[in-house]
């Protein structure tokens, strides 16, 4: 079983990897292959399939059992990005729900199916206040978030009376811990919302809209684009995903603690976003690159764990991570690499440098 | 004279905020008045409001610092390690606050040469500092030492019978003296006011932005080293798990105290204000008992909103 | 052609050349400017003015070329470095700092110090003595952004000449001055002049260059054309040697007028009754019909972009009406406006403009699919053939219609402008400075444009700082002045002189109020 599974993922992921060498997805899953062939090499076991009770088991499939929280959660915050905007508030709304449905379930006596989308209503709106004070009234996208995250916690903590409230409702259970198709339903769930916002964005004009409100959101105001409606709608999608999120949490510990559930979740999501290829500053996004770069994060944190490195130190290589990306990204940092290892130049040019420098100095509009 | 005002006015009203909830306790609660209950919230909020200080030049120059909390975390358990090793205190303490500058540098460094967004880098630093805060220790350690249970002691100021300022208080006001020289006083800290203000302005008009601006993030490094190692004082020991979600708390003094997050305006002693109305928050939810402490993080997530969309108003007038 | 040195030059630049991927913006310039002069440096948008301003200041590495100030070879590589070796500049955007005061503004990066420590009272006096320079009377603690556009104009040059600069470049300093702000200024300059300081005059406005200047520097498409005292050079052959032709071509463009052929007879298709919004434009008249073209003239803050986007739906009026085809009609958006059919492309392209990460497709069908809502998508057959259509018609110059928008020139950016709007099939058409920044060959396609949309019955409303432009252009011309509407000018009465005169009209009913 070991020797095939290897073969397997290797063939199906190389040409994966050659495919789409001129694509933004290309650095994401490359940085993904070397971590996995670092594991292949290094890591014994780390391949093992085996399967038990009808379904596939062992540090791959778990990789996408935990994989699939950060999966939503990035899904949300790659539109929010999008815009030009983040939000902080996702680990502490993952909170919330979490402390809504146990409180629900136990405490009210309600059904899981009540209890759930009860928590998820409740997430959305926590959405809804960030896009109204971001689109409503204007307040920068990183306060606005601010405010929910340092509220939100407390908030969570109210609602669970300050315990961690256990449940074992087989439903709820269920989410973090079932197996659907073969693979694990957080990752279907995953998926299933990945569909649903592919759809959501591409199938209408809102993909559009978004990029454009994010790259100039004057400029898409004056050609009659409704900016403030487009803000408004990611910050409840990023609600409601991370209200998802947080009932898979929750399931996947069978409790609620409002203390832990959630933290440092917005700024894995951040991460996973940025990994993915869409920039922090806003416009064009990638929504299969946050799935990557979701999967990315957890597999760093699966390989530490399976290295027996301790949970704590694992936010060391993220940093680095973090760095990395960014310097990527960075055209001042391109410009440094390019004139190290010059390139062809592009045939198409303009008349001003795109440089940083002289976009950032004001000196006329142009003579 | 209007527009002179309007910079003033959330100043005015975070003064305005910490004298009601003052006097709220004091008509409350029969001891909150007392010298002692005053000199602890000088003292017990030392660290933070030295962080503090420090995030109030980055937020001045337009930025942002993440990684304040786990600094002071690192440095907190890397003093209690290496005094345990054997390192005399004083050596320890500046060999940690050199470690911050350097570190703040760094962040500076990679923030001015690259153009890359200071929420990133500095969330990288805190992610960073997280992690080696671990791996120097993996869990707390007290601090035995007679520097700590003697002389630190010994530098506390006799106010009134039984009451002591403590050295924390001491360096804090220290802190917001200097910090607050600096500001007015120093080219250095004018140009933070302009690069925050206007930076293609301030470029153009030969301010040295980089310099500065590597400067800015030194100094919250140093700050953050600081309020590290006062937090030893306080604590008398380290611990690499402590001080989550500080970098909020300094944020949310900084808004609070009425500097802008968008740069340009704002004071250092506002930020002195911002750090007295949380801990007087976190006091009158102790006093009262029976609330629970959560009951904090929504009362500043309440107030925050209030300056933040107090500072929205006032950005509108001033059109 | 190229000068010789003159015995007392101040600045000297050889062979300056300054290339950007693929465009050369400077080749082999010359540029001498004696102490003690005042030296225009003119030439059309693109011809490579601001790139030279700019490399002088340090803002741009040069590629090729040798600059001379006072007979030292000087490299600057930054602002800072500019200003140490003597160089100031005020430029057309004021940049200051608005949050500090006028003073420290005026001594930001050079407050006089004692062991480190600021000392605020000389920062008050050194500011007041910079100030009495200028004859200008004017509290230094004010707030900078508190200041008048004017005087903040006022305290960059206080800034410039407090520095003790041997060269002072003057980049449209008097874009938002009027005639009596511009005559103080003046009379600044000569006394600055006479202390024996270079100063080099960046300006499209003709007259002031005449009655200021004494040697003018042309340059087109980035060459040296040459070096004329003032007192010789007639204004016609001036332009000529801006816009290469030759001077009876020149006169002949000058007498154009467009006809009023294709302006329809009955009601217009916009009526402005009386509106105008507190702080930014006062109530005011207007009508526009299908088929004319509608000049806003005025210098810079004259309130005509206010115009504009009270038109549009960017700025609520508070007060009058507004009329379209007759019938009232309440805009207060951008959206609203589009269903009446008027587009409005604004005057910085780059900040409100274009999409800059965005395809030159997505850009082109993005008001289009915004007026249709999200959930009607444009099929991509649909959006491509728009593309297609559109980069044909204008003759954008591109690859395809999937090259990013930002990598076009500003010509070509202005296109796919133009061509966004032309997409939603408007009725009005608004357009704010469509040639600011663009070579001389893109300009006149869009001008011709502009002629062809009228003959087929669009109604436009052109704003520009550039009179012969909206001479050339208009068959009648709003004037606007410091937020209101002064006069109205139609067919063969619109002239540049008419214009101005009666923007001084209003300036001196102003001062007698």
């Amino acid at each position: 079983m070991h020797s095939l599974t290897h073969i397997i993922f290797w063939v199906l992921f190389a040409p994966l990897l050659a495919f789409t060498r001129k694509q933004r997805i290309f650095w994401p899953l490359l940085a993904l292959g070397l971590l996995l062939l670092f594991n292949e090499l290094f890591t014994p076991g780390f391949f093992d399939l085996e399967v038990r009770d009808g379904h596939l088991y062992g540090t791959l499939v778990d990789i996408l059992k935990h994989g699939g929280q950060m999966m939503l959660l990035a899904l949300g915050m790659t539109l929010v990005i999008a815009t030009g905007g983040v939000d902080l508030s996702v680990g502490a709304v993952m909170a919330v729900a979490g402390a809504v449905v146990a409180q629900a379930a136990v405490a009210h006596q309600q059904s899981a199916w009540v209890a759930m989308i009860f928590a998820l209503a409740v997430c959305t709106l926590l959405g809804a206040w960030n896009g109204l004070l971001v689109a409503g009234i204007g307040i920068q996208p990183i306060v606005a978030t601010l405010i929910l995250m340092v509220a939100g916690r407390g908030m969570a903590q109210l609602i669970s009376g300050g315990q961690i409230i256990n449940f074992d409702n087989p439903t709820l259970v269920y989410l973090a811990n079932g197996y659907s198709l073969g693979l694990p339903f957080t990752c279907v769930l995953a998926l299933v919302v990945l569909g649903l916002t592919y759809a959501l964005t591409r199938g209408t004009a809102l993909g559009l809209f978004i990029e454009s409100v994010g790259d100039n959101a004057v400029a898409s105001r004056y050609s009659g684009v409704n900016d403030r409606f487009v803000k408004f709608t990611v910050y409840l999608f990023a609600g409601f995903c991370a209200g998802l999120a947080g009932l898979v949490a929750a399931s996947n510990i069978k409790s609620a603690d409002a203390n832990h559930a959630g933290l440092y979740a917005e700024l894995d999501a951040i991460l996973a976003v940025v990994v993915g290829g869409t920039a922090l500053a806003g416009g064009r996004f990638y929504l299969l690159g946050s799935i990557v770069g979701a999967l990315l994060i957890q597999t760093l944190t699966t390989t530490m764990y399976a290295r027996n490195v301790s949970a704590d130190i694992a936010p060391v290589p993220k940093a680095l991570v973090i760095i990395a990306v960014c310097l990527l990204q960075s055209e001042k940092a391109r410009s440094y690499f390019t004139r190290v290892f010059p390139r062809k130049k592009s045939p198409v040019a303009s008349e001003e440098p795109s440089g940083a420098t002289a976009e950032k100095l004001n000196v006329g509009a142009g003579l | 004279m209007n527009r002179i005002n309007s910079k003033y006015i959330p100043l005015a009203a975070t003064a305005l905020v910490m004298v009601v909830l003052y006097v709220l306790g004091c008509i409350l609660y029969p001891n909150f008045g007392s010298l002692r209950v005053a000199v602890n919230l000088f003292g017990d909020n030392a660290f933070l409001g030295i962080a503090a200080v420090g995030a109030t030049f980055v937020i001045l120059s337009g930025g942002i610092d993440l990684s304040v909390g786990a600094v002071v975390a690192f440095i907190g358990i890397f003093v209690a390690a290496v005094i345990a090793k054997g390192m005399p205190p004083l050596a320890a303490i500046s060999l940690a606050l050199f470690m911050g500058v350097v570190f703040g540098a760094g962040q500076g460094f990679l923030i001015h040469a690259f153009d890359l967004p200071p929420f990133l880098v500095t969330l990288g630093g805190m992610f960073l500092m997280r992690g080696l805060a671990f791996v120097v220790r993996e869990d707390s350690l007290a601090i035995k030492h007679l520097f700590y249970s003697r002389t630190i002691r010994a530098l506390a100021i006799p106010l009134a019978p039984r009451v002591m300022i403590p050295f924390t208080a001491t360096c804090f006001v220290a802190v917001v003296l200097a910090a607050t020289y600096v500001c007015v006083f120093s080219r250095f800290g004018r140009n933070v006011y302009a690069i925050g203000s206007s930076e293609s302005s301030a470029t153009l008009m030969g301010v040295p932005v980089g310099g500065t601006k590597i400067g800015i993030y030194a100094l919250a490094g140093f700050f953050s080293a600081l309020g590290g190692c006062v937090a030893t004082f306080y604590m008398q020991s380290g611990n690499p798990a402590s001080f989550v979600g500080l970098e909020l708390d300094a944020i949310a003094a900084v808004v609070i105290g009425g500097t802008l997050l968008t740069g340009g305006v704002g004071f250092v002693p506002g930020t002195l204000m911002g750090v007295l109305i949380l801990g007087l928050i976190q006091t009158l939810i102790t006093f009262q008992g029976n609330l629970n402490t959560w009951w904090t993080r929504i009362a500043v997530g309440f107030l925050l909103l209030v300056f933040i969309v107090l500072q929205k108003a006032i950005g509108r007038s001033r059109k | 052609m190229s000068p010789q040195s003159p015995k007392n030059a101040l600045l000297e630049i050889r062979g300056l050349s300054k290339s950007f991927p693929g465009v050369r913006a400077l080749e082999g310039v010359d540029f001498t400017v004696r102490s003690g002069e005042v030296h225009a440096l003119m030439g059309e948008n693109g011809a490579g003015k601001s790139t030279l301003i700019k490399v002088l200041t340090g803002v741009y590495e040069r590629d090729a070329g040798e600059v001379r100030l006072d007979g030292n070879v000087i490299h600057p590589r930054s602002p800072r470095e500019a200003e140490a070796s003597g160089i100031s500049t005020v430029y057309q955007e004021v940049n200051l700092i608005p949050d500090l005061s006028v003073a420290e503004n005026i001594c930001l990066g050079r407050q006089p110090v004692t062991f480190g420590k600021i000392r605020w009272g000389a920062i008050k006096q050194r500011a007041k003595r910079a100030i009495e320079r200028l004859e200008l009377d004017l509290d230094v603690s004010r707030q900078l952004s508190s200041c008048s556009l004017a005087i903040q104009q006022m305290v960059a040059l206080a800034r410039a000449i407090d520095v003790s600069a041997k060269l002072l470049i003057l980049d449209e300093p008097t874009s938002s001055l009027d005639e009596r702000e511009v005559a103080e200024l003046f009379k600044v300059v000569r006394k600055l002049k006479g202390e024996g300081m270079g100063i080099v005059f960046v300006t499209h406005f003709m007259d002031q260059v005449y009655s200021l200047t004494d040697r003018i520097t042309v340059l087109r498409n980035g060459r040296f054309v040459g070096e004329y005292p003032t007192a010789e050079l007639p204004r016609i052959e001036l332009v000529a040697r801006m816009i290469g032709k030759d001077v009876k071509e020149v006169e002949a463009l000058e007498k154009r007028h467009p006809g009023t052929g294709s302006i329809q007879a009955g009601e217009p298709f916009l009526s402005l009754k009386n509106v105008g919004r507190k702080g930014s434009v006062a109530p005011l008249d207007l009508s526009i019909r299908p088929g004319e073209v509608v000049g806003l003239a005025g210098l810079l803050g004259s309130g005509r972009t206010e115009t504009a986007r009270l038109i549009f739906g960017v700025d609520k009026a508070d007060s009058g009406e507004m009329l379209v085809e007759g019938k009232s009609a309440v805009i207060h958006a951008p959206r609203t406006a589009m269903k009446y059919r008027i587009a409005f492309t604004a005057e910085n392209r780059k900040v409100d403009g274009i999409i800059p990460n965005l395809s030159i497709r997505e850009n082109i069908v993005l008001a289009l699919q915004a007026s249709k809502g999200a959930w009607k998508k444009l099929s991509r057959a649909k959006q491509d053939e728009l593309a297609e259509r559109f980069i044909k018609a204008l003759r954008i110059k591109t690859p395809g219609p999937e090259q990013l928008i930002k990598n076009l020139s500003g010509g070509n950016q202005q296109k796919v402008l133009l061509a966004r709007w032309l997409a939603t099939e408007p009725k009005l058409f608004i357009l704010d400075e469509p040639t600011r920044g663009i070579d001389v060959g893109a300009k006149a396609e869009i001008e011709k444009l502009i002629e062809s949309l009228r003959k087929e019955g669009l109604a436009i409303i052109f704003i520009s700082s550039e009179l012969e432009e909206v001479v050339r252009t208009s068959q009648r011309v709003v004037i606007m002045r410091d937020r209101r509407k002064v006069g109205e000018l139609s067919g063969a009465e619109i002239t540049e002189q008419a214009i101005m005169g009666k923007i001084a009209v209003a300036a001196a009913e102003e001062s007698h109020a």
